[in-house]
């Protein structure tokens, strides 16, 4: 991008501003610390010029957007033509509750669902299960039959709003479920949008929950893979997650390299399904977490989207440029929250709302500042829009593309994230793969080494957290109003479940419950079945331990 | 000359929140600070923690809990541990426990709860100044 | 102290853990629980479950406790994790695999830190399974570190010996100790769904053929997929039928070379403590520490020296 001679003569002149201009400055105001370093340990010059991306290529590296390498965004208009999808994920208590937060969201201006499950509906338990106890509808919405989804999306047309799931074990019930309403609701099977979080590998090391033993799991994602890519032509089956294993304490590269080496694991077992790449990858997406440091994760999101399109391009022989593309979802990060002085998280989920905007984000969440004391409040999930709509509207940011490309320290960073991020790649392909990784607790280890530095950086106020290790108020006072689920969710719910139970042909179900457990045993796609069981009002309890009794429950390594 | 005193600490994930980042921190930060962790896991029921308790023999049990479960799972687990005698185990929690619930649970016989962005120090602090006196 | 016994020979709970505890501990008191808990002992089958790491050993010992209440066994677990020297702290974790039995009134699960033991093993394990013993349990299963001494400390406290490996090790089977070999009395070769399964069984068969010499009872090579489970039942015959074969003549001697080693053990500890302690206690070990760092005596003379002195102080008194 620069000529050789103007390289060198930066290089001199750097020199010089170092030995000449410099010294005195930090003489008089001695640099806040010795070295400077990011979360990716990556450390931080004083300043960045040409020199620091001298062999760069624009149109090898950065391209123009919606064409390889994609670093600038995959579509070619990005914010001018459509801003990015103003998806809250919500859901607590009972199926109504969470209708009208849906419907309250809508109205105040997000632009896609998303839907948070309560414990036990994540970990494959009915309302009414011994170990479901105390959990119901606390930190998401209960459901456990089709009844329970025809309240959640009573009036909701679902061939106008597209709708994210975070569930991952499950995941095969509740996209039944959400196909039988489309069905109810005379919505044709093409026209259902939305995605299933579906990514099983990252619960092994990092969000844990799992129900069933990796093999298990993998062939489970592959069938709503495959499923989805046949019959469910705008549905993303699966969104590959980074977000949980940089919650779990990775730091930016190792949430990246996870992601990745996570994604090449599922195009492979869907390649082993006998698909062609190119049916299936462009409805792959992705989702990440958006911490503070605003220019590590800008960098993030750009060398995601570069090293994808290499991986699919050059590993996957991948001919569309559809199936390059890496199309994100990003939420700000729920453990950068505090609990001290929670108003001052509405600046941090705005660094991190910006940071994921710049990055070309497709879609985004934002916490609420109450979060690391309660599920969200309404003022407070209408204030975490409000961030969205403010930097959307009024900030500027987002009327040109990629605005932070050439930028010298973005780009260095981004080229260093994507060097060290296929270092990790390697040394996993060279480990044995995915599996073997976990198996061996590498992954869980690398995140556990990570997450314990963080802390001893907070402990010993290496790395100052505003509010709570500096800037803190002794005895401070909380007012702010917390959102409660009182038990009464609990009754409610499991009266409502067992009316259900009463009222259906369980014949039927049973007889449908035979027909999953020999579709299981003998490998089939699961998916059809289980769409059937839904509509017949089997329970999510019910299925799970179908699958249960064929695959087996899984226990985790414990990597400290 | 007797073994030095080396104190056994439970770090316990009741009901079904998965989010394990602090109890491993915690459990490491206590490991290096010269103590024997034992550390069950995720989804334990109140009768498995208390139950690997007694077993155990423990001092101290540490509590982590997420998911907006402790009023129901933390009762239980006092119950239980009144039930079996266990009246020299001292109990702390630590997660995303509104104060206003604080009050209430130290009622039921938890010593202290911890919240987000508790020094590590501060933990460690405490338990070897809480010890409970052995019967 | 005495309720504690009773206590454990009544089977309860309680009284077992706080008498491994005060073992543990080495409370002076704790001696008495050991002198009237011994005769109640070498009733329990105990069987060891050691290997290196990575091998699946603790789904192993899971499965297997599993199977043995099928058939109406009690079973004590002991799973030993290492202590760190540096911090003196140690994680104990083993028991994770096992937490389904932990509301099983018929198991009995513990774990311990080796606390340092020069052996690797805890020292207060062979007490730990004594008191399992006494309290009854049928079966007490010991399952230890993966690597280091504690592999060979094993034989110290177990009846059968049962070494876990796995294939995907390689090459690494044949650089596994030969001591490890030595010790076995049973082979499993887990996960064994894996490529090299058989590859592992023919190395290991090989390795005996190299390091056996006499041997009476020919271990044999069991392969397990402990996930699943499968191979447990048989694996779970073979060690009872090395018991039996233990009763029938070996298990006398091998019990009595068992019990002499803690009995010399027993002594060292006791005569190191009176020795060291006398020395600590009058600053005398400083004073012989000076003369050896000066390179005035070598360790060796001054040891003798040390115990010459204490030992005609003994006689005199």
């Amino acid at each position: 991008m620069f000529d050789q001679e103007k390289i060198e003569e930066i290089i001199k002149e750097k020199k010089r501003w170092e030995q000449t201009t410099l010294p005195r400055w930090v003489k008089t105001r001695p640099e806040r610390q010795i070295e400077f370093y990011n979360t990716s340990q990556i450390k931080i010059d004083r300043i960045y010029t040409p020199e620091d991306v001298k062999n760069m290529d624009y149109l090898q590296d950065l391209g123009f957007p919606s064409e390889y390498p994609f670093t600038r965004g995959v579509h070619a208009t990005m914010y001018r033509g459509r801003l990015w999808t103003m998806r809250q994920f919500s859901g607590f208590g009972t199926a109504e509750q969470t209708n009208q937060r849906f419907k309250y969201l809508l109205n105040e201006g997000e632009t896609g669902l998303s839907i948070a499950f309560d414990y036990p509906t994540i970990t494959g338990y009915d309302s009414d299960h011994p170990k479901a106890c105390g959990e119901v509808g606390r930190c998401g919405v209960a459901v456990a039959s089709l009844k329970d989804f025809e309240i959640l999306f009573d009036g909701i047309p679902l061939d106008k709003v597209t709708t994210s799931m975070t569930i991952n074990g499950p995941a095969a019930v509740l996209l039944a479920m959400y196909v039988a309403i489309g069905d109810k609701q005379g919505v044709s099977r093409t026209m259902l949008g939305g995605t299933t979080q579906n990514d099983m590998l990252k619960e092994f090391f990092a969000q844990k929950l799992c129900i069933f033993p990796p093999k298990p799991s993998v062939k489970l994602v592959t069938d709503i893979i495959e499923y989805s890519t046949r019959n469910l032509p705008r549905w993303n089956p699966i969104s590959i997650s980074g977000y949980h294993i940089r919650e779990a304490g990775a730091n930016a590269v190792q949430e990246l390299a996870f992601t990745l080496y996570d994604g090449i694991a599922y195009v492979e077992s869907t390649l082993e399904r006998g698909l062609n790449v190119d049916e299936f990858a462009p409805r792959f997406s992705f989702f990440f977490a958006s911490h503070n440091d605003l220019f590590e994760e800008i960098a993030k999101f750009r060398a995601a989207r570069r090293l994808w399109a290499k991986i699919m391009k050059e590993r996957f022989h991948a001919k569309k440029p559809r199936s390059m593309w890496m199309r994100m979802h990003v939420q700000t990060s729920g453990c950068t929250l505090t609990a001290q002085q929670p108003l001052n998280n509405i600046i941090r989920v705005t660094i991190q709302s910006l940071a994921a905007v710049l990055g070309g984000t497709q879609s985004l969440h934002t916490n609420s500042f109450d979060e690391a004391l309660c599920l969200p409040s309404e003022e407070a999930v209408r204030l975490a829009l409000r961030i969205q709509q403010i930097i959307a509207h009024e900030s500027g940011v987002a009327n040109t593309i990629d605005p932070i490309a050439g930028s010298y320290y973005v780009e260095a960073l981004t080229n260093e994230m994507e060097e060290k991020s296929t270092e990790y790649i390697e040394k996993i392909d060279n480990m044995g793969g995915v599996y073997t990784a976990i198996e061996k607790g590498f992954l869980q280890k690398e995140i556990a080494d990570s997450a314990f530095k963080y802390q001893q950086e907070i402990d010993c106020c290496k790395r100052k957290l505003v509010g709570v290790n500096d800037y803190a108020i002794a005895n401070e006072c909380r007012t702010i109003p917390l959102l409660r689920v009182t038990p009464k969710v609990e009754e409610e719910q499991v009266a409502r479940l067992q009316k259900v139970r009463r009222g259906r042909d369980n014949a039927m179900v049973k007889k449908i419950l035979a027909q999953l457990h020999d579709d299981a045993d003998k490998d089939r796609n699961l998916m059809p079945t289980i769409i059937e069981a839904m509509k017949a009002y089997a329970t999510l309890g019910e299925i799970c331990d179908v699958l249960r009794g064929v695959y087996g429950e899984y226990k985790e390594l414990i990597v400290i | 000359m007797s073994q030095e005193h080396k104190i056994r600490v439970l770090v316990a994930k009741p009901g079904l929140d998965s989010h394990d980042r602090g109890a491993k921190i915690v459990a490491r930060a206590l490991r290096d600070a010269g103590m024997e962790v034992i550390y069950t896991g995720l989804r334990q029921t109140p009768e498995q923690i208390v139950e690997t308790a007694l077993q155990e023999d423990v001092e101290v049990i540490g509590l982590s809990i997420l998911s907006g479960a402790h009023m129901t799972l933390f009762p239980r687990i006092m119950e239980l541990l009144k039930e079996k005698e266990l009246n020299d185990v001292m109990v702390f929690a630590g997660g995303i426990i509104p104060e206003e619930d604080i009050p209430e649970l130290k009622k039921l016989g938890i010593k202290e709860i911890f919240g987000p962005g508790t020094p590590t120090e501060t933990l460690v602090k405490f338990v070897r100044k809480n010890l409970p006196k052995r019967i | 102290m005495e309720e504690i016994v009773q206590g454990v020979l009544e089977g309860d709970r309680r009284c077992i853990a706080r008498a491994i505890t005060l073992i543990e501990n080495e409370i002076p008191e704790a001696r008495q629980i050991i002198s009237l808990l011994y005769p109640r002992t070498g009733r329990a089958h105990v069987v060891g479950v050691t290997g290196p790491g990575g091998c699946g050993k603790s789904t192993l010992v899971e499965k297997l406790v599993r199977e043995l209440r099928r058939q109406g066994k009690t079973v004590g677990v002991v799973a030993v994790d290492p202590t760190s020297p540096f911090t003196g702290g140690a994680f104990l974790g083993d028991r994770i695999r096992m937490q389904e039995h932990s509301t099983d009134e018929g198991v009995f699960i513990r774990s311990m830190a080796t606390r340092n033991s020069p052996g690797g093993l805890a020292r207060a394990t062979k007490d730990a399974v004594h008191v399992l013993d006494a309290a009854s349990k049928d079966v007490v299963v010991v399952e230890t570190v993966g690597a280091g001494q504690s592999e060979v400390e094993i034989v110290k406290v177990a009846d059968t010996v049962v070494v876990v490996l796995a294939p995907g090790l390689g090459d690494e089977i044949q650089a596994i100790k030969a001591g490890l070999m030595e010790i076995g009395d049973v082979f499993v070769v887990n996960k064994a769904d894996r490529e090299n399964a058989d590859k592992a069984v023919v190395d290991i068969r090989a390795m005996f053929e190299t390091n056996s010499g006499e041997q009476v009872w020919k271990p044999p090579i069991i392969k397990t997929i402990a996930i699943s489970g499968e191979g447990v039942g048989e694996l779970l015959k073979r060690i009872e039928e090395h018991r039996g074969f233990l009763e029938g003549g070996v298990f006398a001697s091998k019990r009595r070379e068992r019990v002499e080693v803690e009995l010399l053990e027993a002594l060292i500890q006791k005569i190191s403590k009176v020795v060291l302690g006398d020395l600590k206690q009058k600053g005398e070990l400083d004073e012989i520490l000076e003369k050896v760092v000066a390179r005035e005596m070598d360790p060796y003379s001054a040891a003798e020296k040390v115990l010459a002195q204490k030992l005609r102080k003994i006689g005199r008194s």
